[in-house]
């Protein structure tokens, strides 16, 4: 007897004829028909609420709407965003307020969460009280530093401190130097709940031996959070310090509401801000939309290359 | 049903809900031609007064009452769209998302950015006396300022011109005549010095430096100088002259000078009319219906504000800023809309006797009667005549109190092209004057001239 071995198994598969392929496909549907559907819902709300919108400011930005008649313009928004007398004023203050609200508003939370983290009673309460300004709604926060911190008559609350202790007095949301300085204040204050409770959360996901073991080794307060602390929550670091900056470069309702838009001689003009007297104000949804892009191609390489560093070092 | 069965359920219910929702967002109103069922013609209307104006509401629902009733075959459908019927934020966004009522409110300086957004419809044909009975009264100078070569995109309802508003009640505190306000600025800084001193952080004189209205100010400033902000053409800036230093000199000179116009600075619309309400405020320039601002919106008392003109710098004024504002029709109306419309608005906005010059309705209530404007009809007119009498007859606020206003009129120049962008720039000049003892005139006029000029040459 001849054994023939099964030809079949040499032979190439046989190309998928369309028909199994759709079959193929239906089932797959089919068989993930909750999945796909529970997709479909939240493709169509991002693709409606965000990726349309995206898409269609950056045709705007290369679109001028005249008389009703719209026309592709090429680079000419640009070029005309970019010569706006407030464009480079716009960006310094944003780089300017991103990097000491980097400074103030990313470091204290971190603290004030070591901090919380080491207390033995009343943690609730703090933890409460830290949050609190998170939940005022921002506007109203603003409108209480605005009115009554920032008052530059010595009836305000931070001049009269200052009167009080023998420092000199600020005229601060009127005075050009203090403008950002002040916003960072009332933004930092406003917003560091939020860092803090994700702090304090990964804080208590680190061993407590880890601690243990560098009191052992005679390691200090400072050495322990140098060696034990910042490593242990680096992951955590790095994202809230991306958040933190793609938030902060979009400073919008600080100047809006504190300085009344621009501020003492443009001293408060950010480009979010820029971008709204640019569509809301100026008949110029174009030009709007050109910033728009130009801020969104900031941030986005500013979010590659810091992903792109981060992800190496780990 | 099993589990799985539950979460197939779910999800279709899901995503039939969003398909609803989405077919319901992009629901188009019927193609009726305005027409329901029984032929009536039906109309939107916005700036119908919010529930907090519960008087102005109330006449404004009565007027459409009274409105259907002489027309029943149009029904007329009114939204609110905020005290403030043209926000510019909320008005552009409205443009551009083409979500205005049939028939909407605007600026007389809108034109340019209604007619860009193409949303406007040329009623030129339609507005006459037929459809507005007072049509040949109104003043041409209004109609004019809504005309584009040669069609007409709006009716004017309401004009203004600026003076100087201010409080007697504090004038007769401070010592000052005040049946005899300041008619120069040197006038205007005198009698500033001697309100603020009475102390309680009263401000002499009062000016704006944000949100676009310090540019605002600074414009009716320069045209009581006898100057402009534009050349001619619009193309180049013309400010960065002696007028433009002698407006932010006058501002400085009582701000760091004389301390006379309080700490705080970087005001806006709301914010100088809060302090004005409040009995903070000397004087400041603004039209008469500020007066009204102040006491409806801002709980002030009508006794206490008068009004003088614009002040000059060595005499009267030379020209001071006038505006307005109007209703646009939304293209693509059927002729009875636009009709329509236009017999609502000559109804409620230019019948002596009807809607807003209803005095004899507004006499009792808490809105003032008999101040010197609108001035909508052409002096001498049989409308204008009519207005008047009614007005004088029905007047609940003393108006002696701006007889200086009406008895020295000053020319009236309108607003630049390309207003907004150029307040904002000017909004820093006036900012810095206010808030910077160091501040250096001609470095913040060059560098305004700078950015203006940019501005037009760049054609935003």
């Amino acid at each position: 007897m001849v054994i023939v071995a099964p030809q079949i198994t040499k032979q190439p598969a046989p190309a998928p004829s369309a028909r199994n392929n759709r079959g193929s496909l239906g089932r797959k549907v089919k068989d993930n028909l909750t999945g796909h559907a529970f997709l479909i819902g939240a493709v169509l709300c991002f693709a409606l609420f965000m990726w349309f919108p995206m898409v269609r400011g950056i045709v705007m930005s290369f679109q001028r709407t005249r008389r009703g008649e719209t026309t592709w313009v090429g680079w000419d928004n640009y070029v005309r965003i970019v010569a706006d007398p407030s464009f480079w004023v716009a960006w310094k203050n944003t780089f300017v307020f991103t990097i000491l609200a980097l400074v103030l508003g990313y470091a204290l939370p971190f603290f004030v969460a070591i901090l919380l983290n080491e207390f033995r009673h009343a943690k609730g309460y703090l933890r409460v009280l830290v949050y609190l300004p998170v939940m005022l709604p921002p506007a109203s926060a603003l409108f209480l530093f605005k009115f009554y911190a920032y008052d530059p008559s010595d009836a305000g609350l931070f001049n009269a401190i200052l009167k009080g202790v023998g420092l000199p007095t600020s005229e601060w949301m009127q005075s050009p130097t203090m403008t950002i300085p002040a916003m960072v204040i009332a933004s930092t204050w406003m917003n560091m709940g939020s860092a803090v409770l994700i702090y304090l959360a990964s804080l208590q996901n680190i061993p407590g031996e880890l601690y243990e073991a560098a009191e052992l080794d005679g390691a200090g307060i400072w050495r322990r959070i140098w060696n034990v602390t910042i490593p242990q929550t680096r992951l955590i670091l790095a994202l809230l310090a991306m958040i933190q900056i793609v938030a902060t470069m979009q400073l919008f309702i600080e100047p809006l509401i504190l300085a009344n838009g621009a501020g003492t001689q443009d001293s408060a003009t950010s480009v979010a801000y820029l971008i709204y007297q640019h569509g809301f104000f100026q008949n110029d949804l174009n030009g709007a939309a050109a910033l728009g892009v130009i801020m969104l191609l900031v941030l986005a390489a500013f979010s590659a290359v810091y992903v792109r560093l981060t992800t190496k070092k780990d | 049903m099993s589990v799985p069965q539950y979460r197939k359920a779910a999800a279709i219910a899901l995503v039939a809900g969003l398909g609803l929702s989405l077919t319901a967002c992009s629901t188009k109103s019927s193609d009726d031609g305005g027409k329901d069922a029984a032929g009536k013609v039906t109309i939107t209307v916005d700036c119908q007064p919010v529930g907090a104006q519960k008087e102005l509401l109330a006449n404004w629902n009565a007027d459409v009452a009274a409105f259907e009733k002489d027309n029943p075959n149009i029904t007329i459908k009114s939204v609110s769209v905020g005290e403030q019927c043209n926000n510019p934020p909320d008005f552009t966004a409205r443009l551009a998302g083409g979500t205005m009522t049939d028939v909407f409110y605007g600026y007389m300086t809108d034109l340019s950015q209604v007619l860009d957004s193409g949303q406007a419809m040329d009623i030129t044909q339609y507005a006459n006396k037929e459809n507005v009975p007072t049509w040949d009264s109104i003043d041409p100078a209004l109609t004019k300022v809504f005309t584009e070569d040669g069609k007409l995109y709006a009716v004017p309802v309401k004009n203004y011109s600026m003076g100087l508003v201010y409080n007697k009640a504090l004038f007769k505190k401070a010592g000052l005549d005040a049946a005899n306000p300041p008619k120069t600025w040197a006038e205007v800084r005198a009698a500033a010095k001697k309100i603020s001193a009475l102390g309680g952080g009263v401000a002499g004189y009062s000016e704006y430096s944000a949100g676009n209205t310090g540019g605002w100010h600074f414009t009716a400033l320069m045209y009581s100088q006898g100057g402009k902000v534009l050349s001619d053409d619009g193309k180049k800036a013309e400010f960065n002259n002696a007028q433009g230093k002698q407006v932010l000199q006058n501002l400085k000179d009582m701000r760091y000078g004389d301390n006379s116009m309080g700490s705080r600075q970087l005001l806006q619309w709301g914010d100088l009319l809060t302090n004005a309400g409040a009995g903070k405020v000397g004087m400041f320039i603004g039209a008469p219906d500020a007066t009204q601002a102040i006491v409806s919106q801002f709980q002030g008392k009508y006794e206490d504000w008068a009004m003088g003109p614009l002040p000059g710098q060595d005499g009267p004024a030379k020209g001071t800023l006038g505006g307005g504002e109007g209703y646009f029709f939304k293209k693509g109306l059927t002729p009875e809309q636009v009709q329509a419309g236009l017999k609502w608005i000559a109804y409620q906005k230019l019948t002596p006797g009807k809607g807003q010059f209803d005095y004899v309705r507004a006499k009792p209530q808490n809105y003032p009667v008999g101040l010197p404007q609108p001035l909508l009809f052409t002096n001498g007119s049989e409308a204008q005549k009519q207005e008047l009498e009614l007005r004088k007859a029905n007047a609940n606020v003393d108006t002696a109190n701006f007889t200086a206003f009406e008895s020295n009129p000053v020319p009236i120049v309108g607003e630049p092209r390309n207003a907004q962008a150029i307040y904002a720039v000017l909004d820093s000049a006036m900012s810095a004057v206010l808030t910077d003892p160091k501040a250096n005139i001609d470095t913040l006029l060059k560098t305004a001239d700078t950015k203006v000029n940019q501005l037009q040459a760049a054609g935003s």
